[in-house]
């Protein structure tokens, strides 16, 4: 069969540093390739060699087997090579046919010609079975939507090959649905597609064959018929990976978090927190289970003392810490990887080395006098890329260029290197690929074999069920139940974190399975 | 094209055109460019005097520059360079004449004073925004009116109905014989190495200070900064702070350098405003103000002789300055044509 695409040994170099070598992908015509590798493998480079940004240092690409010289993005486009951006490029306040012609306008006599373009739409739309409004703004309409004005957008400008970048970070699990539907809809009529993605369930099911790169390098294709969810993350990561981290019994021992009736109001003063009580032990990890919204992000900002506390009382050890200032409490040995990496976790114009040290650069050695030594600053961030896997092209680069698992571990090295008797944990791997998904719940469990008290927050049930030695199911500000993974089921969990109580469910008055980790407001 | 032969061939290129469109805008008035742009010269390198005034002429703009600058990097928009200039010069015009003192604590504390009623100017705002979240564009822009016509009565008082203050003594003096002999007695004095020196402070704060590490965090994410133990508006009011004393310190080149005294004034100097501008040019860096400073005050002052020596008049005078100035700070869009240029070449 002939090949619609081929890329063939593509290297890519920034400085010395190879994000792609030797990566050979050839695309089939009516097929849905996918191209898979972890976050930082350089899946998005090559595709941006692909699309014209960037310029390759080596190789070939090749499309219906004549060589082609990709500069920018219009020759892509002109080759019949579109883009469904991970991140959409639309103007909100346009609407879809505006948003589909923007660059290419149509005019007649000096004037926009809106009606032409809005019918051919409307035709592509029913072609596909996009069902997409022509005259619809888009902030009037769903990210899945939204989406689909992206595949528009590419097949209005004539492409026969179609990009996907992660398509479905941000949609629900209908929407989810809705796009394979669409896909498969569009090779029938005779598109090719590329799908961009590290989730291994999705190239499961969509998929006819996978091409797999590590580190910048190809590691080779398969027919994902042939294969399985193991052998790729294995494939991906480069060796065997556990979904179920392993791990052994829990010995807790003293209790070094207690909260006591806790009442935590929100910015409007209305209550999120309703005389929470909970209590991790050292040598444990509590997860906390829950919905988002119930009151696990005022929670969190109470016991790490971002926001103040209505009434009762937050213990860790011996000392209260209840209305304390931040620091007082990290310093009381609170470590925290934050739920919004990017809002609290790092400053992303700062480097590597400066957001290592951003919990700890006012003590010794890092500064003293008034001064920074920069020099303590490097070597501690080297220190934790080294020991954290982080990779980064050095300790000088800045945290916006890291992918979300290597800005990830950053933060938990920056946070476990203080050793610290508390760590709390929030959604410690939202958006992570199957590899620092592993990787940061082994590094949760050796806090714990270390005699350290982790706490757990994270809306997938599979996570907490995983690592958790306790699960405290959160629901509208309070804790309905703590189990142990042992003796529950997700079943279960989904019930109580409905907010049914134990009773209610050995009743079995509902035994209806719900549907959590609904992640769409990232 | 190398990244090195783009940062010199940018502000070079950048500068030719704005002379080349300045050049058109007179031609089109009916004016001599070659003669104006000779004049112009003249008036910057042309002797040594020139020289000297040009760069007395850059020692302001270089405080003014930084102030606005330290405030951007930790992520405040300052405004109000300007009241906290001219509360700066009052400050330092009193001290420096109202009391006797040896040279050598008259002049800092000439110098501090002026440090310090800027310092103030800028609390003010700094205060409102840490605690009431005032914006502090707004409030700086006010504090530059209060500045402003506060001063001018302060003048009145201290003149006893006068227009101007009495001259400082020579104790608090940033005059130099030897520098204003050097450039044949310019009004040169010693207020460059001030403005140098704060360069190197700004520098020292941001890079190396617990305190730059701080303020730059703040004003980067002060989400991450607050989630990290630091103190946000503590950090707001210590960034306008400095930002304030350098401009006071702006002002006082202005009372024991240039002038020797203060004079009331029916508007803004525009140092303060210019100062934005520099700082832009500079990108924020404390070289980067030296540089924009120095464009700007020699533009400035070189302009001065482009009407007496090529007869040029000094709106069209203003007109081609504001032009080079245009095209400097529309580099960014020469580094770009020049990128393509050169990736074109490496296409074929």
């Amino acid at each position: 069969m002939e090949y619609v695409i081929e890329m063939l040994n593509i290297k890519k170099k920034f400085g010395t540093f190879y994000a792609n070598n030797n990566i050979t992908l050839q695309l089939k015509k009516g097929e849905i390739h996918a191209l898979l590798g972890e976050n930082g493998a350089g899946k998005s480079t090559l595709m941006n060699v692909l699309f014209g940004l960037y310029q390759p240092d080596g190789g070939e690409i090749r499309v219906k087997g004549k060589k082609v010289d990709i500069t920018d993005p219009n020759v892509a486009n002109d080759l019949g090579i579109g883009m469904v951006h991970q991140h959409f490029m639309l103007v909100e306040n346009l609407t879809v046919t505006e948003n589909i012609i923007l660059g290419s306008e149509p005019t007649k006599m000096g004037m926009l010609n809106i009606k032409d373009s809005a019918k051919k739409v409307a035709e592509i739309s029913k072609l596909y079975g996009l069902d997409v409004d022509p005259y619809a703004k888009i902030e009037d309409i769903s990210v899945g939507m939204q989406q689909r004005v992206e595949i528009l957008k590419t097949l209005y400008r004539g492409a026969e090959i179609l990009i996907f970048d992660e398509p479905t970070a941000s949609l629900t699990p209908q929407e989810i649905d809705e796009l394979i539907r669409i896909m498969h809809k569009l090779i029938e009529e005779g598109k090719s597609i590329i799908l961009i993605t590290h989730k291994l369930q999705e190239i499961m099911s969509v998929s006819d064959r996978v091409t797999v790169i590590r580190k910048g390098e190809g590691i080779g294709t398969v027919i994902t018929a042939e294969t399985n969810p193991e052998e790729l993350a294995t494939l991906m990561v480069g060796r065997q990976v556990t979904f179920k981290t392993e791990k052994g019994p829990s010995h807790p021992t003293e209790e070094i978090l207690k909260i006591d009736n806790l009442v935590v109001t929100d910015y409007r003063g209305i209550e999120k927190v309703k005389n929470l009580n909970l209590s991790v032990r050292r040598g444990e990890i509590v997860g906390l289970a829950g919905i988002d919204g119930n009151g696990q992000s005022e929670l969190i900002e109470a016991i790490t003392g971002l926001r103040k506390v209505k009434s009762g009382k937050i213990i860790m050890g011996d000392k209260d810490v209840t209305n304390k200032k931040p620091r007082q409490i990290t310093e009381n040995g609170l470590g925290h990887i934050p739920q919004d990496r990017h809002k609290h976790g790092l400053i992303l114009d700062f480097s590597v080395g400066y957001n290592a040290a951003l919990q700890s650069y006012y003590q010794k050695p890092f500064s003293s006098n008034g001064l920074m030594n920069y020099k303590e600053v490097t070597k501690h961030a080297n220190k934790l890329i080294a020991d954290f896997d982080v990779r980064t092209q050095g300790e000088h680069e800045l945290a916006r260029a890291l992918s979300g698992g290597n800005q990830q571990k950053l933060i938990i090295g920056r946070e476990v290197d203080r050793n610290p008797d508390l760590l709390i944990a929030a959604l410690p791997t939202r958006g992570l690929d199957v590899g620092a998904i592993e990787f940061i719940h082994k590094r949760l469990i050796e806090q714990r074999d270390q005699g350290k008290a982790v706490l757990l927050i994270s809306f997938e049930l599979d996570e907490v069920m995983n690592v958790s030695d306790q699960i405290a199911v959160i629901y509208d500000g309070a804790i309905v139940d703590t189990v142990t993974p042992a003796e529950t089921s997700e079943q279960e969990l989904g019930l109580f974190m409905a907010g049914h109580n134990k009773s209610e469910i050995v009743e079995g008055s509902d035994g209806a399975v719900l549907k959590v980790g609904d992640d769409d407001h990232v | 094209m190398s990244n090195r032969l783009i940062n010199v061939l940018v502000p070079l290129i950048s500068i030719i055109l704005g002379l080349l469109v300045g050049a058109v805008v007179m031609l089109v008035s009916g004016y001599d460019p070659v003669a104006g742009y000779i004049a112009l010269w003249n008036g910057i390198f042309g002797d040594s005097y020139a020289i000297g005034e040009t760069i007395r002429q850059i020692s302001p703009y270089i405080l003014a520059g930084l102030a606005v600058a330290f405030a951007f990097r930790t992520g405040l928009f300052n405004i109000g360079v300007e009241g906290q200039l001219i509360v700066g010069w009052f400050a330092a015009a009193y001290v420096g004449m109202a009391f006797e003192l040896p040279k050598i604590i008259h002049l800092p504390l000439a110098l501090l004073a002026a440090a310090a009623a800027g310092a103030l100017w800028g609390l003010i705002p700094g205060l409102l925004k840490a605690t009431l979240k005032v914006h502090e564009v707004i409030v700086t822009i006010m504090m530059n009116y209060i500045a402003l016509h506060l001063v001018n009565a302060l003048i009145k008082v201290v003149a006893k109905g006068g227009f101007k203050t009495d001259k400082i003594q020579d104790t608090a003096s940033l005059r130099s014989d030897f520098l204003s002999e050097l450039t044949d007695f310019s009004t040169l004095h010693y207020g460059i190495f001030v403005a140098l020196f704060m360069v190197f402070i700004m520098w020292f704060i941001l890079e190396r200070m617990k305190l730059g590490y701080e303020l730059k965090s703040v004003g980067f994410n002060e989400n991450a900064a607050q989630y990290a133990g630091m103190s946000v508006k503590k950090n707001i009011v210590m960034a306008m702070v400095i930002s304030g004393a350098f401009a006071g310190l702006g002002g006082a080149m202005e009372a024991l350098g240039t002038f020797g005294n203060m004079s009331t004034r029916a508007g803004f100097t525009g140092i303060g405003f210019d100062g934005i501008a520099v700082a832009l040019l500079g990108a924020n860096t404390p070289l980067g103000v030296v540089f924009g400073a120095s464009l700007f005050g020699s533009l400035k002052y070189g302009a001065n002789n482009m009407p007496n020596a090529a007869n040029i008049p000094i709106e069209i005078v203003s007109i081609v300055i504001a032009l080079i100035i245009f095209f400097v700070a529309c580099g960014y869009i020469i580094r770009v044509g020049l990128q393509r240029i050169g990736k074109n070449k490496e296409a074929k």
